[in-house]
Order: C-alpha cells, then sequence, then structure tokens
C-alpha cells in the first residue's frame, strides 16, 4: 500500500494526456487551450517534484520552481495576446487565426 | 501507514476529475474553477512529497495570480462561448484515440523503466535533512541556480512589460493630463487684459484671444 514514485508518475502521465486531449476537444476555444497548457505543465511539475523526492535531489524542485515561472509568464503573454486579438477581431475563434497565410 | 496512501488517492483522484471537467466543462468560468481545484490537490500532493515551499508557491502562483487572470479574461471578453463548442463530439473520437495511444506509450515507458542503482552516486545536491524545505531550496536556489534564478526574473520582467505593451491603447477620445503643457504655460499665454467699454462688452471678433 505504500505510494511509490510509480504511483505520482501515473497522475503525472494521466494529467499530461488529458491536457493533450484538452487541445483537441476544444480546438476552437482558445481559453480552453491554454488551460489545458497550463495542465501540461502541471503535470510536467508533478513528474519533477516526484523524481526529486524519490531520487533524494533538491535540483527536480528548483526547476519546477523554473517552470512554474515560465507557466505564469506564459499564460500572461497568452491572454494579453488574446484581449487584443479579441479587440481587433471581435472573436477568438482560433480558426479564424488565418491573416498571415502563413 | 494506511492513511499517506488514503490522502494520495484522495488528492490524485479528485486532481485527475477535475482535470477531465476543465476539458469537458460547457461554461469556461467552470473550467478555471475546475482548474483551481486541480491545482489545490496537485499541491496536496507536493505537500505530500514533502515539498511544501512548492506546494505553497502553487497555490499562490495558479489559485491567485493565473486563475484569476483567466476569470478576468472569460469575464471581460464578450464572447459567445456556445458557437465555439460546435465540433467537440466531432473531434472527441480522434481526440481519444491519440490520448489513449499517447497514454498507453507513457505508462508502458514508466513501467518498464528501472532507475539505475547507481543513480545515488551522482546526486547534484541531496535533500538536506536537518532543515525545512523552504531553507534546502533557498540553499542552493539562491547559490548554485543562481543565475537560473535570476532569469526567471528576467523572463517574468519580459512577460510583465510584453503584457503591458500588448494590452495598452490611448483612447482618442479621453482627455489626458498634459503635465508638460501645463507646465510651460505663463501669465502671458493664459491672459489677457481687455478694456472693455461701457455698453457693449467684449465682441466675438475677440473670441479667439479670450481662450488660449
Amino acid at each position: 500500500m505504500t505510494i511509490g514514485l510509480g504511483h505520482y508518475l501515473a497522475v503525472g502521465a494521466i494529467l499530461f494526456t488529458t491536457g493533450i486531449l484538452g487541445i483537441f476537444l476544444n480546438r476552437k476555444n482558445i481559453i480552453v487551450i491554454l488551460m489545458s497548457i497550463e495542465l501540461i505543465l502541471l503535470a510536467v511539475n508533478i513528474n519533477l517534484v516526484a523524481f526529486s523526492t524519490f531520487l533524494g535531489d533538491i535540483v527536480g524542485q528548483v526547476f519546477a520552481l523554473l517552470v512554474l515561472t515560465v507557466a505564469a509568464a506564459e499564460a500572461a503573454i497568452g491572454l494579453a495576446v488574446l484581449v487584443v486579438y479579441f479587440r481587433n477581431r471581435g472573436s477568438i475563434a482560433v480558426e479564424d487565426v488565418n491573416l498571415m497565410k502563413g | 501507514m494506511i492513511l499517506p496512501a488514503l490522502f494520495f488517492y484522495l488528492f490524485a483522484g479528485i486532481c485527475v476529475a477535475s482535470a477531465v471537467m476543465v476539458i469537458v466543462s460547457r461554461n469556461p468560468v467552470h473550467s478555471v474553477l475546475f482548474l483551481i481545484l486541480a491545482f489545490v490537490n496537485a499541491s496536496g500532493l507536493f505537500m505530500l512529497m514533502g515539498a511544501e515551499f512548492l506546494a505553497m508557491i502553487l497555490v499562490v502562483v495558479y489559485v491567485g495570480a493565473v486563475a484569476v487572470l483567466f476569470l478576468f479574461v472569460i469575464m471581460m471578453l464578450d464572447v459567445d462561448f456556445v458557437e465555439l463548442r460546435e465540433g467537440f463530439s466531432q473531434y472527441l473520437p480522434f481526440g481519444l484515440v491519440i490520448g489513449g495511444i499517447f497514454l498507453a506509450e507513457l505508462l508502458l515507458v514508466g513501467g518498464g523503466w528501472v532507475i539505475n542503482p547507481g543513480v545515488a552516486k551522482s546526486i547534484t545536491s541531496a535533500i538536506p535533512t536537518n532543515v525545512s524545505n523552504t531553507e534546502a531550496l533557498g540553499l542552493v536556489l539562491y547559490t548554485k541556480y543562481i543565475h537560473y534564478f535570476q532569469v526567471a526574473g528576467m523572463v517574468l520582467l519580459v512577460a510583465m512589460i510584453g503584457a503591458i505593451v500588448l494590452t495598452l491603447r490611448h483612447k482618442v477620445s479621453v482627455k489626458r493630463q498634459e503635465i508638460n503643457v501645463q507646465n510651460a504655460r505663463t501669465p502671458e499665454l493664459a491672459m489677457a487684459v481687455r478694456k472693455v467699454t461701457s455698453g457693449q462688452g467684449l465682441q466675438d471678433a475677440d473670441a479667439a484671444e479670450w481662450v488660449q
């Protein structure tokens, strides 16, 4: 009944898959896509902290902290871009984002 | 010994369930609230693993900042979310297949993988047992990883400036204070002394000079 590294890695894997699935399912709603990316980064953090704890190495937690920083910055920039896009187009549908014909 | 296992399954179960609710929920506001629930439970998992500082930071940063940011944006934008949900069932089988393959691969990799017994020798900085988690983290973060820490600060600064630059706009219709114009005003510019003849008042011809 002891909880080992594998249990935490399984939670991380399931959360990661949920995030990927969220990107596929909500292809039109960019807000939910951003939230799915947050879920993916959370899964990465769980993995890092799990390895840090079970291997007895604190560096994993340092890197989890850095991932947290990047996640916060990404959310802020993503939402700012979203707000600007909404002001210009009046919609946030991802499929309409073809202005640059890239 | 059963209590930690019980709490692990509680936190992990609620975390995964609310993560699923984030992606299938109809209302994005509910999605954000479920995201908060997922993060709080993940912070419980961190606590179980002994990473107390990261658990608290997760609550502060995600629940306190990121989730509120999401809520603000969702409530500020006047978006028809029903329209955005079209195609959900269309993508569901495809997404489930991809997700299933991905999860199976991850679990196979995780299941068929063993830790090298020699890994204990290659540990960079072991977790000290005599100090708290926060102190242990600070002991390496501010010494060995100070450059990473400063780069993280720069990333946050760039994100802050970028978000401000992107969203700041000057409306033409709004009157703004222009301090240099105010300071440049002199009595000669602002005032004009007129001799008003009795019974006539000021004529309209002088109107341009009244107001500077």
